[in-house]
């Protein structure tokens, strides 16, 4: 019937309403008719699918085994084969570990767990109910999936969810974090080791340069005087590491205060991307663009390495760099800012 | 007597003057070049630069200018040395099928007559590199640990840790070391073509060269730690096997969790 002000009984109006009685016009179906499986009807093929499920948990047993094997028998050598087969192991190890039991399970309920079909109700919230009904299931489960029955699958099941999470654990204990507070923290970024008089010195060989060595079209990677022996020179290597360059002075667009921060054409930028921090080291020496290989930020060394393309958010920070007594490259100072991707307190 | 004073006189006698003059400074200066010269001629004879000359003129100078001076479609080759020739027509490289963002290898259009010959006319025109000693080449003699150091800290950006090459801008991109002869990749840290920084010399030195090289050769001939490499591109490679293999994988498991068992 229609409740719009213009529809009549002969004419119903635009919204339509279902009369009494006219749900019945559609049968409820009922569900289809069960069809039994392999394993309901053979016994032998239960058996079969109870020895295929025990095996999967087996393999997953296998599997964190084969990790253990080379987690502490293999790859002790310098060979490059068995640092290979190392890693080979501990991969497919973990993966089969995981891979037997979750196949097993899902093989375990589709051949032996009951596959009757059931009709759930909506039913309004009763939590007394509810509990009642938790219970029954949970009990339903334990009886129907036979896990007291069938002792052989549950310890095998046990067994490999045991064995399973000590792959996890032994990487997780490789990893050591430093305790340091913020404040250190961002005192470290903001200073690298570059200093006045600090030689400019070959990446990773450490021997000073001379301006002279220095030709057209070159690039050198550089790294300060007395890396190596500094105690955290890694950490310091990471900050610190400098692009050195040449190119014709008048192809440089030099900004006020920076006219004496290079040497005949001869630059340093730092290599540490303003993104997030990859070596920006890719130089083409023809078109003087420096770019990134993690996100292709680009950089124009001629515009003192502005950026030109790419998600960099700023140019790369200059080296003052000059020459001493003996013709070796020597920074001016430190950077004039901090080295590397944004952060907070960076200002 | 007579006739010599007379000659003396000889109305020509201030041009032949001129010429003796004109002759005994273009020689000393010509001898003089040729010192500065010696270097970067060594080994070629007279013969091979005049052949190299004609082979130049047929075949280079359309780009390079008759004298090698440069035009407006190729960069001068006055100082290159003999280095960037023999690695720039040893690869294929030169003669340039077409201008592009930069030249590719292809098949060698020279035996190896012909380019020694024409690195002979180059090197001729003013120093620059030569063409490597064979020490300097000899494998056995590097350290490839110490040449892997040197390569991923001044090569690996650009042609991969792998050496499997890289994308650079503008359709540029940094070749894949296997299968180059160490001499051509001698030849191009020496030179830097194109758009590759040059490392010279001073930079890393020809022993580190030989040692960059040792290592090349050794990755190429030596499986890689983990497992398949797929080509060592990194993500492209990888993420197309994962979101094809791997999401497969995913899909079968899917469609096994839903069937109904037999």
């Amino acid at each position: 019937m229609g409740d719009h002000s213009h529809g009549g009984p002969d004419q119903p109006g635009t919204v339509a309403k279902a009369q009494e009685g006219e749900l019945d016009k559609i049968q409820d179906p009922g569900l289809p008719p069960h069809r039994a499986r392999l394993t309901d009807t053979d016994p032998r093929a239960a058996k079969r699918a109870e020895r295929h499920v025990a095996i999967l948990f087996a393999i997953s047993i296998i599997g964190t085994v084969l990790f253990f094997v080379g987690y502490f028998a293999v790859g002790h050598t310098e060979s490059i084969a068995e640092l290979r087969l190392q890693n080979t192991l501990l991969g497919l190890g973990t993966g089969f570990a995981m891979l037997g039991i979750g196949v097993g399970i899902v093989h375990w309920a589709r051949t032996l767990m009951p596959d009757h079909e059931i009709a759930e109700s909506r039913h309004a919230v009763r939590t007394e109910e509810d509990r009642k009904d938790a219970e029954a299931i949970v009990n339903t489960i334990i009886d129907e999936s036979g896990i007291q029955r069938r002792p052989l699958i549950r310890n095998t099941l046990i067994g490999a969810l045991a064995l399973a999470p000590l792959p996890g654990v032994f990487i997780l204990r490789d990893l050591d974090l430093t305790k340091e507070s913020a404040g250190q923290i961002v005192d470290r970024l903001r200073h690298t080791m570059w200093d006045k008089g600090v030689r400019l010195t070959r990446d990773p060989s450490g021997t000073p340069i001379k301006a002279s060595d220095v030709q057209i079209g070159s690039a050198f990677h550089v790294i300060p005087e007395g890396l190596m022996e500094a105690e955290d020179w890694l950490n310091q290597k990471a900050k610190a590491v400098v692009l050195l360059m040449r190119l014709n002075p008048e192809d440089l667009n030099i900004s006020e205060g920076r006219e004496d921060w290079h040497h005949n054409g001869i630059v340093a930028y730092s290599k540490i991307c303003t993104h997030v921090g990859c070596p920006v080291a890719l130089y083409e020496q023809h078109t003087h663009h420096l770019l990134c290989p993690c996100h292709q930020s680009t950089f124009d060394l001629t515009q003192e390495c502005k950026v030109i393309f790419g998600p960099a958010a700023h140019a790369l920070p200059q080296l003052p760099i000059t020459v001493d007594d003996e013709g070796f490259l020597v920074a001016q100072s430190d950077f004039h800012e901090p080295v590397g991707p944004g952060y907070w307190e960076r200002g | 007597m007579k006739a010599l004073s007379h000659k003396r006189r000889h109305p020509l006698a201030a041009v032949a003057l001129l010429l003796m003059g004109l002759l005994v400074t273009g020689g000393l200066y010509a001898a003089a070049t040729s010192v500065n010269e010696a270097q970067a001629a060594t080994g070629y004879s007279a013969s091979d630069i005049e052949e190299g000359e004609k082979l130049f003129l047929a075949n280079c100078a359309t780009c390079h200018g008759m004298n090698a001076e440069g035009t407006n479609s190729g960069p001068s080759l006055i100082g290159v040395g003999a280095a960037s020739v023999d690695f720039q027509v040893g690869t294929g490289r030169m003669p340039m099928q077409m201008q592009g963002p930069q030249a590719e290898a292809k098949p060698v259009q020279f035996d190896d007559e012909q380019i020694s010959q024409l690195a002979a006319y180059v090197a001729s025109l003013g120093a620059g590199p030569a063409v490597p000693e064979a020490e300097y080449l000899d494998t056995s003699l590097g350290n490839s640990a110490k040449g892997g150091e040197i390569f991923r800290v001044n090569c690996a950006m650009c042609h991969n840790a792998a050496a499997a090459g890289g994308a650079l801008t503008r359709g540029k991109f940094a070749p894949a070391l296997a299968g180059v002869e160490e001499k051509h990749i001698y030849e191009a840290m020496a030179i830097g073509p194109q758009n590759m920084p040059v490392f010279n010399d001073s930079n890393i030195s020809p022993e580190d060269k030989r040692d960059v090289i040792t290592f090349l050769k050794e990755i190429e001939s030596q499986g890689s730690p983990g497992g398949a490499k797929l080509g060592s591109l990194g993500p492209v490679a990888e993420g197309l096997f994962i979101w094809t293999a791997g999401l497969g994988i995913i899909i079968a498991f899917t469609i096994w969790l839903t069937s109904r068992p037999s």
